[in-house]
């Protein structure tokens, strides 16, 4: 077990390298012309952290990185800084204009196509986790696929579901949805009962919830499903699972 | 028959050749700015497409304390994303063994859980609140950026062959060596119930790590 998980972090380890040494080769910095007076470098991608140059109007800038809504950004002297999007959305490209920066907003909202979020909630009385990430592949239709595990008193359970979902009205800020899907549910008995074996079912389910966009790229999910778990031989069982939680879109 | 297709065809290369014409002579007049503008369109694609590193990845080790079964090493896996400067959504894996405890020491008698019962994992799901940002100066001309960061979650143990549902809070601090490598200190307390004597009890595991990620 311990060399099993030993060999996990490993191979976690090794991909962050090799997607370090891919990076590099894989991005090109721009460079683009200071429109405003000047705009500020600060020591860290923070508001809090000091400014300790400036780049006057006119000067080259250097665009090598970005964290979060910050932009690592070199000076024609050398000088390495962090400059927040808003002032270098007032720079300007070699042909003059204005350099325009991808900014997450509502329009991007309409337009997303991956998504990809956390939810907690019930599961027929247990405690419920879940992540999951969709595709949209059409205004209406995105394809999700959902990992969950479900603690309760007497069993828990892993799920995983693929599922379909329908978004009627693509535009509003908050958007119903309707789901169906197919899954395999896997139950694991309580230790602390008598033992018996664990179980794995497949399930079909449908689901109604809501969704609703708060700011930049972030979304709030709430959703119930019904699943029906089709039990070997005997009758099938409904299980109703509540959820709620945030996800973000890119 | 086939005369309808062949008079969209006709008129569509008649309007093809005006458009043609039409440029060619706009060219002529205004030298080439017009021809350009497409390119200016797609330069904000290339500015869009500098390396973002919102993303970190990394291990850590360290030790926690598993209530009644002793302190004992802990590894495991964690990936972050960086929504903005403040906040982080984290996940994270870990990996721990329960020691014996001290009513097993001391009595001598049965063990309360099989060796395998006594390893424990957990995963977790948190959200992040970097609460002090700043910069550390270790010597004379070093300064690195840091930050202070509150951190709270739930995700599930797996320990004496259950899995429990688990709240997680604690405090970490981020030393950024390099823009993209960071070493991190982190407290963490698991919360999470035990009914190994019949009873449900809340117990409190305090961890504390050291870690390493990277920012990609």
């Amino acid at each position: 077990m311990f060399r099993k998980s030993f060999f996990l972090v490993g191979l976690l380890l090794w991909l962050a390298l090799a997607l370090l040494a891919a990076c590099p080769h894989a991005r090109a910095a721009e460079t683009v012309r200071v429109a405003d007076p000047y705009i500020e470098l600060r020591t860290g991608p923070g508001v809090g952290y000091p400014i300790f140059y400036v780049i006057d109007k006119g000067e080259p800038v250097t665009v090598l990185k970005r964290r979060t809504d910050w932009f690592k950004v070199r000076a024609p002297g050398g000088q390495e800084g962090w400059v927040h999007h808003q002032q270098l959305a007032r720079t300007l490209d070699d042909d003059g204009q204005t350099v325009a920066i991808p900014e997450p907003g509502i329009g991007d909202y309409s337009q997303r196509r991956w998504e990809m979020g956390v939810l907690g909630g019930d599961f027929s009385g247990a405690r419920l986790i879940s992540v999951y990430l969709g595709y949209a592949f059409s205004d209406n239709l995105s394809l999700e696929l959902s990992l969950g595990h479900a603690v309760g008193s007497h069993s828990g359970n892993s799920l995983g579901n693929v599922n379909l979902t329908h978004r009627p009205f693509p535009d509003w800020r908050v958007q119903p949805f309707a789901l169906i899907g197919v899954g395999i549910l896997h139950t694991t008995p309580s230790t602390t009962l008598i033992r018996s074996e664990d179980r794995t079912d497949t399930t079909l389910q449908a689901g109604l919830g809501l969704q609703a966009y708060l700011s930049r790229r972030f979304l709030i999910r709430a959703e119930y499903r019904n699943h029906v778990v089709q039990m070997s031989g005997d009758d099938n069982e409904e299980i109703d699972q509540w959820q709620l939680g945030i996800a973000f879109f890119f | 028959m086939d005369r309808p297709p062949a008079r969209v065809a006709r008129a569509a290369c008649a309007a093809l050749g005006l458009a043609l014409a039409g440029l060619g002579s706009a060219a002529a007049e205004e030298e080439s700015p017009q021809p350009i503008r497409p390119e200016v369109e797609r330069r904000p694609i290339n500015l869009a497409a500098i390396d973002t590193e919102d993303f970190e990845l990394g291990v850590f080790f360290g030790v926690l304390s598993i209530e009644d079964f002793g302190s004992n090493l802990v590894y495991g896996a964690r990936l972050a994303y960086h929504v903005s400067e403040r906040l982080f959504v984290e996940a994270a894996l870990g990996r721990s063994k329960g020691d014996k405890t001290s009513y097993e020491r001391l009595s001598g008698s049965a063990e309360l859980l099989s060796d395998s019962d006594r390893e424990l994992t957990y995963y977790n799901l948190s959200l992040g609140f970097n609460l002090l940002p700043g910069e550390a100066f270790p010597l004379k001309g070093w300064a690195f950026n840091s930050q202070l960061y509150l951190i709270a979650g739930a995700g599930s143990t797996r320990f004496a062959g259950d899995d429990a549902f688990t709240v997680n809070f604690g405090a970490g601090y981020r030393f950024l060596a390099t823009d993209w490598l960071a070493l991190h200190l982190d407290v963490r307390d698991h919360m999470f119930d035990v009914d190994l004597l019949g009873e449900n009890k809340l117990t409190h595991n305090l961890e504390l790590t050291a870690g390493l990620t990277v920012f990609f």
